[in-house]
């Protein structure tokens, strides 16, 4: 196992490599000169080389990119173009906003959706399992920004049982983690099902039920292990889903996130902001799928060990 | 009789509804005994219904599938009307069953060692250490080698015929006083279909086991059973002890699968299949339900089915050509074409 | 008999290769044929049996170069079939047909029977468009099944029957040399033996030449004139029917045929049983890969290969890979069952 996650680990190097390497290029390959934006509507050009010069936007790219990834290391990510702030201090709390409502939907979906997946798998096509899919086709369908919108209508704006905007107390947090994780749950409950319902026709359930075990022992010890494999992997593909659609979560409940930083900022072209929000969300993106890989390997033992 | 039965299946019925106009009479009207200490083979092909029957006595068989009708007498007792959670004290405890596919009737992610004692836990009152203790006991009660490895080792680690010696330790955890082993062995290379056969053997002897034996291998029946059953499309057409099925066997169809299959002991010259194939759930028969196939068939057999009749030496056979009603010619069924 | 040669497999080796490690390296081989030679005659039916794993079933994908085998020559009519290009070899495959164990998985279910000898027929140009169909059903006679059957799908059929149309499909093409993988195994034995009455009868008529992959022993008895047993990816006996049955030779085949049980509750066999299980190809044990089951092996077992070769007391063709052919004594391990 150790050997198996110091693979893992190191296979992960190309991919952050890439990562830097896009987000790198991001500045050059969009259009209009980054200087040129920076000094401002009507600059003269030698304010405009002066600034490019103070940038290091004349050195030769691949000297620029040496530089960006070694301070990046350092998580050193220079100053906002827009407020002249460190972009490490303006990002810092914000980031932690963002992963709080990432992790707490992710819990929210992975919860919901296994057990009604569950549900659903064992009372196959009784009222219980056509209601639980319908719903899930629901919450499938619906975009988070509107079932933000509306639940912040009913609970926030009518019935008045929670703030409609900001984050940080649990009264806050309970409507954008709803209207993010909504549809994660219903993928995952989908997902379950249809693995649980495969996996209850195997033979070793049989084998369970011969044996005397309880079937609610059965479902839970011998058939959800099993149907979990599958499920695993995509909690982790809905993991960079929910990190972008933080974004809009963030934007219609006013939440100070690194979403809302990010469009806040697009609009400004501030970006060095930009590049280290990209550059931390796909990296976090990167490690979810490898905890993923290590959690699939625990659960799945036919896969070997070495 | 003299012989006490731990098992008594009378008239049993299993169908499956799979909409309201068609049922599948997978099981229709089966009686057959198995006698104690003894062994019963169930011999069949594809459809015969005898996986049905045997999943029928643990009352494991899968929806849309249901017993409709019969009783299943063990000890004298009607599992039939047994409730759910007085089933699941017999299963794995006084009755325990194997499974044809060793590779698949384990489960993958949990280690072999927890697996057997999970039966442990169910049924008996035991202790960590205790049931440790027994499950090693039980591992090499079935001749694993090395066995304190396999323990903590996952199904994937094992090959088949260890798997299948895995089931059968799991199967035996509890003492059972009836096992039923389905196609125990069809899924094995013959070596260790071998293996696994003897171990069967010597372990009825020693645990005092009964044992039904479900097969299309008439030679496994040969060598390991005691009595046999032999269904074909949902019902018993024959039942006697193992030396008298081999060498007088009365039903038309019994005799069909002794012609019909190949032999690696002696030279044959000539196969002598038997014609068509098996009728479909949906159009049985009317009458016999060999009729359509059988050489002797007459107009009785398409229109009335014959009753399971006993005959001299406990013999049982559903033919109208053992009966008095009989209207066709004096037939010769069998007549052994190897010599041996 | 005239013995014309028709197919001479030599050094044949299949080795599957494992990957691992960090940029899929070869870490090592799956060896599952390892150097075998053998031939077959025409009008021939000669048999591979064998265990799970002893490369049987490779063996005779390799023939039709279903897989690229690593080692070895293939002299199919005389021309090595190793050396051909694709499209040569897609002729070649006209005279080289193949049966499968499980039909249904080798019709395609959305093709009526009429469609599948069609397109058989029609790869190889072999029959012109407008004698199609009268040949078509003269196959479907040939292998018993009846005419409005053409325009069923393979799902319409029972398992007796797949096999029968399988069986037509490779006729349609007049081949040479089938190769019957196991083709009976999933049959009933009611069905089997229509099957392999089919199958001999063809053998007659067609003047067929067979190669019969089989586990089933009984099965190879009656249908074959020679036989191959194999172990661990190499041959251990090879022989005509008589030999291998009523005199063989090699510890394994002894073993092998002792432990089929007999349907005779009389005949109490006596019987060799063999510990453990057959060791991994990966790593085949040294020597005699038969020597850790083997109840007779000694060091030098451990350590020499043992050729194929022929000693007193056996016929002609009859080999067998063993060091102590003539001096076993089967009687010491023979257990009363």
């Amino acid at each position: 196992m150790f050997k198996f996650i110091v693979r893992r680990l190191l296979q992960l190097i190309p991919v952050l490599f890439g990562v830097t390497l896009l987000v790198f290029l991001m500045l050059h390959i969009t259009p209009g000169n980054p200087a040129a934006i920076l000094a401002g509507e009507g600059a003269s050009q030698e304010t405009i080389d002066n600034v490019a010069n103070r940038l290091g936007l004349n050195e030769p790219l691949h000297m620029q990119y040496i530089y960006f990834v070694m301070d990046a290391i350092r998580l050193d990510f220079g100053t906002s173009w827009r407020t002249g702030m460190p972009v490490a201090d303006e990002i810092g709390s914000r980031f932690w906003v963002t992963v709080e409502l990432a992790v707490y939907s992710t819990i929210l979906s992975v919860f919901i959706g296994i057990i009604a997946g569950v549900i659903s798998a064992v009372r196959r096509y009784s009222f219980t399992d056509v209601g639980i899919m319908l719903l899930a086709l629901f919450g499938l369908s619906m975009p988070n920004f509107w079932l933000g919108l509306m639940l912040m209508q009913w609970f926030a704006v009518q019935l008045m049982w929670v703030p409609a905007s900001g984050w940080g107390s649990a009264s806050q947090v309970i409507l954008p983690v709803i209207a993010l994780g909504t549809a994660g749950a219903a993928i995952i409950a989908r997902m379950t099902r249809s693995s649980m319902l495969e996996v209850i026709s195997q033979d070793y359930i049989r084998t369970a039920r011969a044996k005397g075990t309880k079937e609610r022992v059965v479902i839970y010890r011998h058939a959800l292990r099993n149907a979990l494999i599958p499920v695993v992997t995509v909690v982790g593909l809905q993991f960079g889903y929910l990190l972008g659609g933080a974004v809009l979560t963030e934007t219609v409940f006013a939440i100070n996130g690194l979403g809302r930083l990010v469009v806040d900022r697009i609009a400004s072209r501030d970006f060095p902001v930009i590049q280290a929000s990209v550059l931390i969300i796909a990296t976090l993106f990167v490690f979810v799928n490898f905890l993923v890989d290590i959690s699939y390997r625990l659960l799945n033992k036919r896969i070997d060990l070495d | 009789m003299t012989v006490e039965n731990i098992l008594e299946i009378k008239n049993l019925k299993t169908y499956f509804s799979l909409d309201k106009d068609r049922v599948v009479k997978a099981v229709d009207g089966v009686s057959y005994v198995v006698p104690k200490g003894k062994t019963l083979g169930i011999v069949g092909e594809s459809g015969s219904g005898k996986s049905i029957t045997a999943l029928s006595v643990l009352r494991l068989v899968d929806e849309p599938g249901e017993i409709v009708d019969g009783e299943i007498l063990f000890k004298g007792e009607d599992l039939v009307k047994k409730k759910v959670s007085e089933m699941r004290k017999i299963r794995g405890n006084q009755i325990s069953m194997i499974f044809q596919e060793p590779m698949t009737s384990l489960n993958p992610v949990h280690s072999v060692g927890k697996q057997i004692k999970e039966t442990l836990h169910i049924h008996e009152d035991l202790i960590r250490q205790e049931a440790n203790h027994k499950a090693l006991d039980l591992l090499k009660l079935v001749g694993i080698p090395s066995p304190e490895k396999r323990l903590t080792q996952y199904p994937f680690e094992l090959s088949g015929g260890m798997r299948q010696r895995v089931m059968i330790a799991i199967a035996l955890a509890c003492n059972p006083e009836l096992l039923i082993a389905d196609e125990p062995t069809t899924a094995l290379d013959v070596t260790i279909q071998a293996q696994i056969l003897e171990l069967i053997k010597e372990l009825q002897a020693e645990l005092h086991m009964s044992v039904m034996l479900i097969t299309h291998d008439l030679g496994v029946v040969a060598e390991t059973c005691d009595f046999v059953a032999v269904m074909y499309a949902g019902k018993v057409v024959e039942y006697a002890d193992v030396d008298t099925l081999f060498e007088s066997p009365k039903h038309p169809y019994t005799v069909g699968l002794l012609n019909s299959l190949p032999r690696h002991d002696i030279k044959m010259e000539e196969l002598t299949p038997i014609k068509g194939m098996v009728p479909s759930p949906f159009e049985m028969p009317e009458g016999c339900r060999f009729a359509p196939r059988c050489p002797f068939a007459t107009a009785l057999c398409q229109e009335k089915l014959p009753d399971l009749e006993k005959k001299e030496n406990g013999q049982e056979v559903r033919c109208w050509i053992y009966t008095d009603e009989w209207d066709g010619e004096e037939v010769k069924v069998y007549e052994p074409n190897a010599t041996t | 008999m005239n013995q014309t040669q028709l197919l001479k497999i030599n050094g044949l080796k299949q080795y599957f290769p494992i990957r691992g490690g960090f940029f899929g390296r070869k870490v090592n081989d799956v060896k599952a044929v390892d150097d075998i030679s053998f031939e077959i005659n025409k009008g021939e039916a000669v048999s591979i049996v064998g265990e799970s794993g002893c490369g049987k079933s490779t063996t005779g994908r390799a023939i039709l170069r279903l897989d690229e085998p690593t080692e070895g020559t293939i002299e199919f009519n005389g021309v090595d079939l190793l050396s051909l290009k694709r499209k040569d070899m897609k002729k070649a495959r006209k005279d080289l047909q193949i049966i499968f164990q499980d039909p249904y998985a080798s019709l395609n279910p959305r093709l009526t029977v009429r469609q599948i000898i069609y397109e058989s027929m029609d790869i190889q140009k072999h029959v012109k468009r407008q004698d199609r169909e009268a040949r078509m059903f003269e196959l479907l006679e040939l292998v018993g099944l009846q005419r409005h059957q053409a325009d069923l799908f393979p799902h319409e059929f029972s398992g007796g029957q797949r096999q029968r149309v399988g069986i037509a499909r490779a006729l349609s093409v007049d081949p040479k040399l089938i190769v019957c993988d196991e083709a009976v195994s999933a049959l009933d034995v009611s069905i089997q033996a229509q099957v392999l009455n089919l199958l001999k009868k063809l053998q007659k008529e067609m003047e067929l030449t067979y190669l019969f992959i089989s586990h089933d022993l009984g099965v190879v008895r009656h249908i074959s004139d020679r036989i191959i047993v194999m172990y661990l990816g190499k041959i251990v006996e090879i022989g005509d029917n008589e030999s291998i049955f009523e005199n063989p030779k090699h510890p394994y085949t002894k073993a092998l045929l002792s432990a089929i049980p007999v349907p005779n509750p009389k005949k109490k066999s006596e019987r060799i049983l063999l510990e453990g299980d057959v060791p991994s190809p990966i790593d085949p044990p040294q020597g005699c890969r038969f020597h850790t089951r083997c109840p007779f092996a000694t060091d030098l077992c451990k350590e020499e290969t043992p050729q194929l070769r022929t000693t007193d007391g056996m016929t002609e063709n009859h080999q067998a890979a063993c060091h102590y052919i003539n001096e076993i004594d089967f009687e010491k391990v023979k257990a009363r069952v």
